[in-house]
């Protein structure tokens, strides 16, 4: 059997703010590869919490993390961002895309960190466009597009690193229903071609075409059906 | 990371708010512009100052003639084998002391007889070539030549004001002058002396006349080089004057020229040396100011370029190119304009601008330093950033 994507063991993750906040509590979740999961929950329940520690964007205060079997809690600064750099892809809900630069420049960015060569990066960046659609807009500026399309073209930065998993929070939260149904048949795709997704979610429409689901509440995670 | 996406990366962040940019080099440009002004301004106007007295202080040497024993130091031939040297343009041999400094001299006026005038005047013997030792120009008639000389002629060359004094302003009429009652004829007046200017108040009379006043021996001699051949020349005068006695003779040669140049360098004024690094300081204040203004706007896309796997040196690499780069085009900018600035400054005094190279290089390099250290601290701050927090 093939190392899981994720795994995480009794991670707790607590804020030392006034008063202590416990935002995750003894945590464990196994996502194999090619997973899409779903992760719900109230507002201020830990979701964010949960993808930052998954991203390697923040550290457990306790717990381990394994991904692609590589212990990452004990990694220092240097080879958490690598791994991050190289294995995972994040979409966010307010997109992050760079007002000034254009739609390809956007997505090219995504290899200006990496190992990856200079020559063919915006051919690639041309590709990764293609894939969600949006060829038709590549020297346009962010400001110019729909909310829908702004989160394609997230998608398509997150995905030209070529990355195993591809982690969203709330990548639907600022979009109407029709491009939200556009994002997730995208996500559809992208997992019938092996990719791992984490997807958090308000939106039951959201939750229902993921294969496995898992609610949070009070940062307590248990398995939903 | 390459530099290649380094460099576009900060161009593209340091171009995403031009305005802002182009305010923040304000300051370096007002300091590194003021730093080149001033000290473009030194040098050109020290290198007038050098240039103006250079050829004639750098060309002279003089040398004093002890006086002492029976035998003369320094013949009056010597001062013609001195013009074989190489270097030497002229040499002219002086005769001078206190005596002679001091004989009642009278004119006869012939337009006037009643009219005696007595004046106490320099008499000095001198060979012939006196006239361009001292870049001196004939007023009226001729200076004496080799002829006289050898002739023994009693002719006498007045200097401008020893002519006033005595009532002399043409040679019309054959003036004459008489010293310890002999008569000489005038033949010249000599004015616009450049070296030696006290002979102007003086009667130069040849060499052969000069033991009829007390003047045998050689006091002085005036030597005019080519320019740069003056150092080497007071070596040689002595010897070539003097071959036995040469240590006894006193050569006053021209300060060297780097010497003369550096002093008017000294005058560079120091108020405004300050005031172009008050400037530069207060532009590295105002860069390191919008620098971090700019690093609390763009929290979101330091955690995107965390997020996209950018070490912590990366997104400091970032900020400190950028502002070296908002140092570096102020830099520019500043040489640029105070260049100009002192070429237009020579153009209306009709100077020759000096402008150094090193200084035009090492200006652009200074604004991108001080960019560089302005931006240490913001900097610093993009890169302390956790990536969760700045993505929240
Ligand atoms: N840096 C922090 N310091 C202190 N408390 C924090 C910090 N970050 C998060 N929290 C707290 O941790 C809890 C979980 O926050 P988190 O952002 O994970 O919620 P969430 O489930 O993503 O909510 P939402 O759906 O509103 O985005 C919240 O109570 C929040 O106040
Ligand atoms: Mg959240």
């Amino acid at each position: 059997m093939p190392e899981p994507v994720i795994e995480l063991a009794g991670v707790c993750r607590d804020f030392p703010s006034d008063p202590p906040v416990r935002a995750l509590a003894d945590v464990d979740l196994r996502v194999e590869q090619g997973d899409y999961m779903a992760i719900v929950g109230p507002s201020g329940s830990g979701k964010s919490t949960l993808l930052n520690i998954l991203g390697l964007l923040d550290r457990p205060t306790s717990g381990t993390y394994r991904l692609d079997g590589v212990e990452t809690t004990a990694l220092r600064d240097g080879g958490r961002t690598r791994l991050r750099g190289t294995r995972i892809g994040f979409v966010f809900q307010s997109f992050h895309l760079l007002a000034h630069r254009t739609v390809v420049e956007n997505v090219m960015l995504a290899e200006v960190y990496g190992p990856h060569p200079r020559a063919g990066r915006r051919t690639r960046a041309e590709q990764a466009l293609e894939q969600v659609g949006m060829s038709h807009r590549i020297r346009f500026l962010p400001d110019r597009l729909s909310g829908g399309e702004r989160q394609r073209v997230a998608i398509a930065r997150a995905l030209m690193a070529q990355p195993a998993l591809l982690l969203c929070d709330e990548p639907t939260g600022n979009l109407d229903s029709r491009n939200t149904e556009a994002i997730l048949d995208l996500f559809d795709g992208l997992r019938a071609e092996g990719l791992t997704i984490l997807v958090i979610t308000h939106e039951d429409g959201v939750s229902a075409r993921a294969k496995r689901r898992v609610r949070i509440a009070d940062g307590v995670l248990r398995e939903a059906p | 990371m390459k530099l290649r996406d380094l460099w576009t990366e900060s161009m593209a962040g340091m171009l995403a708010r031009p305005v802002r940019s182009a305010l923040t080099t304000l300051g370096t440009v007002l300091g590194i512009g003021t730093l080149v002004v001033t000290l473009g301004i030194a040098a050109t106007a020290g290198n007038q100052i050098v240039g103006r007295f250079d050829e004639l202080l750098a060309t002279s040497v003089t040398v004093e003639v002890p006086r002492g024993g029976h035998n003369p130091l320094v013949s009056w031939d010597a001062a013609k084998e001195l013009r074989l040297l190489r270097g030497v343009t002229s040499a002219t041999a002086l005769a001078q002391s206190d005596k002679s400094s001091n004989l009642v001299v009278t004119a006869n006026n012939l337009l006037d007889p009643t009219r005696v005038s007595g004046q106490t005047l320099a008499v000095v013997a001198a060979t012939p070539d006196l006239p361009q030792t001292t870049l001196g120009r004939m007023l009226a008639g001729r200076y004496y030549d080799a002829g006289h000389v050898s002739r023994r002629d009693r002719v006498v060359v007045l200097g401008e004001q020893a002519a006033a004094m005595l009532g002399i302003t043409s040679l019309e009429h054959a003036p004459a002058v008489f010293i310890k009652d002999r008569a000489y004829t005038v033949i010249g007046i000599i004015g616009g002396l450049r070296r030696e200017q006290i002979l102007a108040s003086a009667i130069l009379v040849p060499p052969t006349l000069g033991p009829d006043i007390g003047l045998k021996d050689v006091t002085r001699v005036l030597v005019a080089t080519q320019l740069g051949a003056a150092e080497l020349i007071a070596r040689q005068a002595p010897l070539a004057l003097s071959p036995n006695r040469s240590a006894e003779l006193q050569v006053i040669a021209p300060p060297s020229p780097k010497r003369a140049r550096d002093g008017a360098q000294d005058d560079v004024n120091g108020l405004f040396l300050i005031l172009g690094l008050v400037s530069l300081i207060v532009g590295a204040v105002g860069i390191a100011n919008v620098t971090l203004v700019t690093v609390m706007e763009r929290v979101a896309e330091i955690g995107l370029r965390r997020a996209l796997g950018a070490a912590r040196r990366h997104i400091a690499a970032q900020f400190l190119m950028e502002s070296s780069l908002i140092g570096l085009t102020g830099g520019v900018i500043g040489a640029s304009v105070g260049m100009v600035t002192v070429v237009a400054v020579a153009a209306v005094r009709q100077w020759t601008p000096v402008l150094d190279v090193r200084l035009a290089l090492a200006a652009p390099v200074a604004g991108a330093l001080v960019g560089l250290l302005a931006g240490l601290y913001p900097a610093l701050r993009a890169a302390r950033m956790e990536p969760a927090d700045a993505l929240r």
